[in-house]
């Protein structure tokens, strides 16, 4: 799988040497971590290790203390998320980071309404292509009219989906993504992942669960303390050696080493 | 992504089958569209207006069939009940944005104080002795209105950006305001009574010159009934154009024909309360009529303060339903963080709300005082916890993100009907008090019921 996606031009998304401090803690420290088009790559960590952290300087949630961000070569000067949208980069929060109280059409379109040419709110037009892009992914889903706090937990992530989907995103960034899903449903997101793929879409796939990332990604990359462990093509390394870098920091032979890899005494 | 947990049917054959299961009042809601809070809050009212009109007629021993002048339910009072409306449910419409989005504004009655200070001061002596412009000028009451929108304006859009940049609370601040606006409105004649305003200013607050007499409040109620079935039309188009479901045609009407008739009545009533004797006769005796046996009957008409607070009402509903920003209110209401990963940029939006409260501030302080026909440094004083009663009354979630202008507006009426038929009922002030304050906490409470329950 990794050999079909082979990357060959420049990446769609590169940090180099990011780092970011919250009150003396090194949350992310000197990492750099690329994503080409068409390419999962899922983040991999205990809690705390960054992961999270790195992603949102991507979306432009926080802004970094040092590091540059380049998207597709060119140097992107992302310090906001109407930044990392105009780049393309469309997040999927693992609080989903919906307004609870308006539907699910005010939700998608949010920060991006669609208007009249009075300069209005075109609510009936929004809804339209709500009920479009909905329809694709949960297609049973009826209740627009109603504030998304009322939905459940698996429409709620729906709507999530379907937001970072709806403007042609060319960087989607997923942070656990199915942790609120049954089975049937994050299966369902893998189906996703798949077509999005297939469409030349980067993704950053930010997931506890090591399977889901096996099945998913072309590579893994490890962070531990805020700095990059290592990165490594996914048919390089076993599950086993994966656990290994996200616990002891420990590098194996298939993977490419970062700044946070173990010094081993030579 | 298939939901089991989805409790709506998924095709319109179920969708009417489901309907069918519904009781007659829920099938009649789901046609309607009504919003069953609103309901209650119109209920509400009606009871308590019915209530004090009975408890009024019990006391004088008159039948309250007989609608006798001196009750609740006359003219002259529902007229004079729009008036002392006006201010304070302009007011509210402006609270509920600011309490949507999970700030307060203790700051709008001691604001309005200042403001209404600052215009009586420019139009009785600014203007007049130091610009030197003619007692009556017309210019006057139009510059020292612009001063008071622009002074209100800068007091709103201080605040707000101390509320939204310098992160200091909004409690805070307005409270802070609370108390330097009431000093501020102090200095400005040193405590000393405005008076009389300009004749042209005065009109804002009513009275028979402040009205718009019978023609043209029977022309504003026809306009107003024609962009009712317009609107009712224009929605069902838009619905059409997408396919989505249509209310039923009965609903429709039901709706159009409910609404024109509340208008009608409002303005045949405010055409039923006539100029009193003695103005009528002065301005008989003015415009050479000869007064005919029985007196002369000239209606009052819709007031102009209420025209204004209509207006303000409908272009502050726009604001919220319409717009971009009143969106963005209520989604940062909902989640800030939310709207901020969507990159709204939440604290001019911030800024922006308490600039429009004191844009409100100053037309509630031209209404109050032009009505009192002069400038006090108590004008407007505790205002700000009956504009906040009022929103809240009318709906307005503390916690954020909910609430509508027109519950505002109505939980201000309902306040006001509340104070003034004790006043009619000769009800001590002091026992007023305890009533508004024991009625504000029952409100709420039922309103966190029925939260819970819907």
């Amino acid at each position: 799988m990794a050999e079909k996606n082979a990357p060959t031009d420049a990446p769609l998304v590169d940090m180099r040497n990011i780092s970011i401090a919250f009150g003396g803690i090194r949350a992310v420290d000197d990492a750099s971590i690329d994503l080409f088009p068409g390419e999962v790559v899922g983040l991999l960590g205990h809690n705390g290790a960054g992961k999270s952290t790195l992603i949102k300087i991507l979306s432009g949630a926080y802004k970094r203390d040092a590091g540059q961000i380049f998207v597709n070569g060119e140097e992107a000067p992302i310090s906001n998320p109407r930044d990392a949208k105009k780049y393309g980069i469309e997040t999927i929060y693992q609080t989903l980071a919906l307004a609870d109280n308006v539907d699910a059409a005010a939700n998608l379109f949010l920060g991006r309404e669609l208007r009249t040419a009075w300069g209005t709110l075109d609510d009936v037009a929004m809804e339209a292509e709500a009920r479009k892009v909905m329809g694709r992914l949960n297609p049973r889903f009826q209740r627009f009219k109603e504030p998304v706090i009322k939905l459940s937990g698996g429409q709620r992530q729906s709507v999530a989906i379907a937001r970072a989907i709806l403007f042609n995103a060319r960087i989607l960034i997923m942070d656990e993504p199915t942790a609120a899903l049954g089975p049937q449903e994050t299966a369902q997101v893998g189906e996703l992942v798949r077509q999005l793929k297939a469409d030349g879409i980067g993704i950053f796939l930010i997931s506890h669960d090591i399977h889901d990332v096996f099945e998913l990604a072309d590579r893994v990359c490890v962070m531990k303390n805020g700095q990059v462990v290592g990165t490594a093509r996914t048919g390089d390394v076993t599950q086993d050696e994966v656990l290994g870098m996200i616990i002891l920091g420990k590098c194996p032979p298939g993977a490419i080493p970062g700044p946070g890899a173990l010094k081993i005494a030579a | 992504m298939t939901d089991t947990t989805s409790d709506t049917p998924a095709n319109p054959a179920a969708d009417r089958a489901r309907a069918s299961e519904l009781s007659a009042v829920g099938r009649f809601l789901k046609a309607t569209e009504l919003d069953t809070r609103m309901l209650g809050m119109v209920g509400a009212l009606l009871i308590i207006w019915i209530g004090l009109h009975v408890i009024s007629s019990l006391r004088l021993g008159v039948n309250p069939l007989d609608f006798d002048s001196r009750t609740f339910l006359t003219p002259r009072n529902l007229w004079n009940l729009s008036v002392q409306t006006s201010a304070v449910a302009i007011m509210a419409s402006g609270m509920v944005l600011v309490i949507v989005m999970r700030n307060i504004d203790l700051s709008v009655g001691s604001a309005e104080g200042l403001i209404g200070m600052v215009m009586g001061f420019a139009q009785v002596h600014f203007l007049v002795r130091m610009v030197g412009l003619e007692l009556g000028n017309p210019w006057i009451w139009v510059l020292a209105l612009a001063i008071g929108l622009a002074l209100g304006l800068l007091i709103g859009a201080f605040q707000g950006f101390v509320i939204a940049y310098l992160e200091v609370p909004a409690f805070i601040v307005t409270l802070g305001g609370l108390l330097v606006w009431r000093g501020a409105a102090w200095w400005v004649t040193s405590g000393q009574t405005v008076a009389p305003l300009d004749a042209t200013f005065q009109l804002m607050g009513g009275g028979p010159a402040g009205s718009i007499g019978a023609r043209w409040s029977w022309i504003v109620g026809v306009v107003a009934c024609l962009a009712v079935v317009f609107a009712l039309f224009n929605g069902r188009v838009q619905r059409k154009r997408f396919r989505f479901p249509l209310r039923p045609i009965w609903a429709e009407t039901l709706l159009g024909a409910v609404t024109c008739a509340v208008i009608m009545g409002a303005v045949w009533l405010a055409n039923s309360y006539p100029w009193p004797v003695g103005i009528v006769n002065r301005y008989a005796a003015a415009n050479n009529i000869t007064v005919p046996e029985g007196g002369l009957f000239i209606a009052h008409g819709i007031a102009i303060p209420v025209l204004m607070a209509v207006a303000v009402g409908l272009i502050m509903t726009f604001i919220t339903k319409r717009t971009r920003f009143g969106r963005y209110v209520f989604a940062i209401g909902g989640n800030p963080e939310a709207a901020n990963l969507a990159g709204i940029n939440t604290r001019w939006i911030t800024m922006k709300v308490f600039m429009i409260m004191g844009v409100l501030a100053t037309i509630a302080a031209a209404i109050s005082s032009a009505r009192q026909n002069s400038s006090t440094n108590a004008l407007g004083t505790l205002d700000e916890l009956l504009v906040i009663a009022a929103a809240v009354i009318g709906g307005t979630s503390l916690a954020g993100g909910s609430g509508t202008v027109l519950g505002a507006m109505l939980g201000a009426l309902l306040m006001q009907s509340l104070q003034s038929g004790m006043v009619l009922l000769g009800v001590d002030s002091p026992l007023q008090s305890i009533v508004v304050g024991a009625v504000l906490v029952i409100a709420v409470w039922l309103d966190t019921i029925y939260r819970k329950r819907v």
